[in-house]
């Protein structure tokens, strides 16, 4: 289980939004919402222990997740805005040291079929500087398709430069990972449907500095 | 743990591989820089024996700066280093692997090349020997502590120049006892203090450097 306990990030000056808590449990998703610049990917990276938030604390399984990094790390996927893919390496190769640094079996059979549920798996040797940017996303997402022992995902715009197969493909890989017990957090500005027991909303307007202040 | 050393050096090294044109250049240029000098200060043989083992030191060390660039600025870039900062195994590890390849690729050809610089400064063949061996255990502490400065800029405007002004003061003990086991065993007194020196430096850069960049690389990212 997730918890964020009263989160408040600034950036330089700006404070993004304070007093922010939320709970997430097993089979939930958690949409972030907030208008461009409310802090979403800031959220997200503070959920993920890369940016440590002004003040408040983030406990995984009751424990802060800056005691215990590495092993946190281990139960999560992220994925950014970002497709993290190395233009020099093939798609398979990418997929591969993703899987390898996140200590999963990097098989190439496996690999494959990753890459396979996005429809992908023909550009498998061909080095990803050649993709085009939804091709390059779906590489990036394929990790998905290999995580779902993995308990939580979280997601900065996972549905950017997809086209309707893909959008479709990736919803129904959501839905599977919380009918399991996964957890899902990620922001988006499309309407999306992700069958979730429980889907939770953060509107990040709603936390902003300057409502507070008014 | 090893299976993760192991992965991160294939990437880098495969990507290397990939891009041979960047390795190729800091060799070019450690040969070029190093043949220089010959051709300026002109043949007298005693001078340039007298002055080569500094002038091959300090080429390896400018030809190692110029590579740091490309430590983790790329993957900076591309977001892969925000992966590596996720991966569930000791960040430490991680960049030991990256510091390695950064050896492997841009140290050890200037170790395998020097010898034959050597030859134009017109080396005895003992003195080469031991060029060669130290910078065999000299180049990979500028690899250590280059990576402590390429991360400490990592994001940063002009950051090349700010590496230089944070790296080089700290690689002129390295260059002291490494250019001068050369110049002791030329004079005869024999080059073993030097090379304990440099082999006590290589030691507590490996203890240190790895969890500096690391520390380093995490500020940086937030």
């Amino acid at each position: 289980m997730l918890e964020g306990r009263q989160l408040e990030c600034t950036r330089g000056e700006r404070r993004l939004f304070s007093d922010l808590s939320f709970k997430l449990d097993r089979g939930q998703l958690l949409r972030v919402a907030g208008a461009n610049g409310s802090g979403k990917t800031s959220l997200l990276r503070i959920m993920c222990g890369l940016v440590a938030p002004s003040t408040g604390e983030l406990l995984w399984q009751g424990r802060s997740i800056r005691a215990e990094r590495e092993e946190y790390s281990r139960n999560l996927v992220f994925i950014g805005h970002l497709n993290a893919l190395k233009d020099d390496l093939t798609a398979l190769e990418n997929l591969q040291v993703a899987a390898a640094l996140a200590g999963l079996p990097a098989g190439a059979a496996r690999m494959l079929t990753g890459l396979d549920r996005f429809g992908i798996a023909h550009c498998a040797e061909l080095p990803a500087k050649v993709l085009s940017q939804g091709q390059r996303r779906r590489v990036a997402l394929a990790r998905l398709a290999l995580s779902d022992a993995v308990p939580l995902w979280i997601l900065d715009e996972p549905f950017s430069a997809l086209d309707v197969g893909a959008v479709v493909e990736l919803e129904r890989l959501l839905a599977s990972h919380l009918a399991s017990g996964g957890m899902v957090v990620l922001t988006t500005h499309q309407e999306v449907e992700v069958v979730a027991q429980t889907v939770l909303r953060v509107d990040l307007d709603r936390y902003s500095a300057a409502l507070l202040a008014a | 743990m090893i299976r993760t050393l192991g992965w991160v050096l294939r990437r880098d090294l495969l990507l290397v591989f990939r891009r041979r044109g960047d390795v190729i250049n800091a060799l070019v240029f450690f040969v070029i820089v190093v043949s220089l000098f010959p051709l300026g200060v002109g043949p007298e043989a005693s001078q340039l024996r007298n002055m080569a083992p500094g002038v091959l030191w300090v080429s390896a060390l400018l030809a190692c700066m110029l590579s740091l660039a490309r430590l983790f600025a790329p993957d900076h870039q591309d977001g892969t280093l925000e992966q590596m900062l996720l991966a569930g195994e000791p960040l430490v590890v991680i960049v030991l692997g990256k510091i390695m390849a950064h050896w492997l690729v841009s140290g050890l050809p200037l170790v395998l090349i020097a010898p034959l610089l050597g030859l134009q400064f017109d080396l005895p063949a003992d003195a080469l020997a031991v060029l060669c061996f130290s910078l065999l255990i000299g180049t990979p502490v500028l690899s250590l502590i280059g990576a402590v400065g390429a991360a400490l800029t990592l994001g940063v405007r002009g950051s090349g120049a700010l590496v230089a002004l944070l790296v080089l003061p700290l690689y002129v003990p390295v260059l002291i006892f490494g250019a001068g086991s050369v110049g002791a065993t030329a004079s005869g007194t024999g080059a073993e203090a030097h090379l304990l020196l440099l082999g006590g430096f290589l030691a507590l850069a490996l203890v240190l450097a790895p969890w500096a960049s690391a520390a380093a690389l995490r500020i940086a990212m937030e």
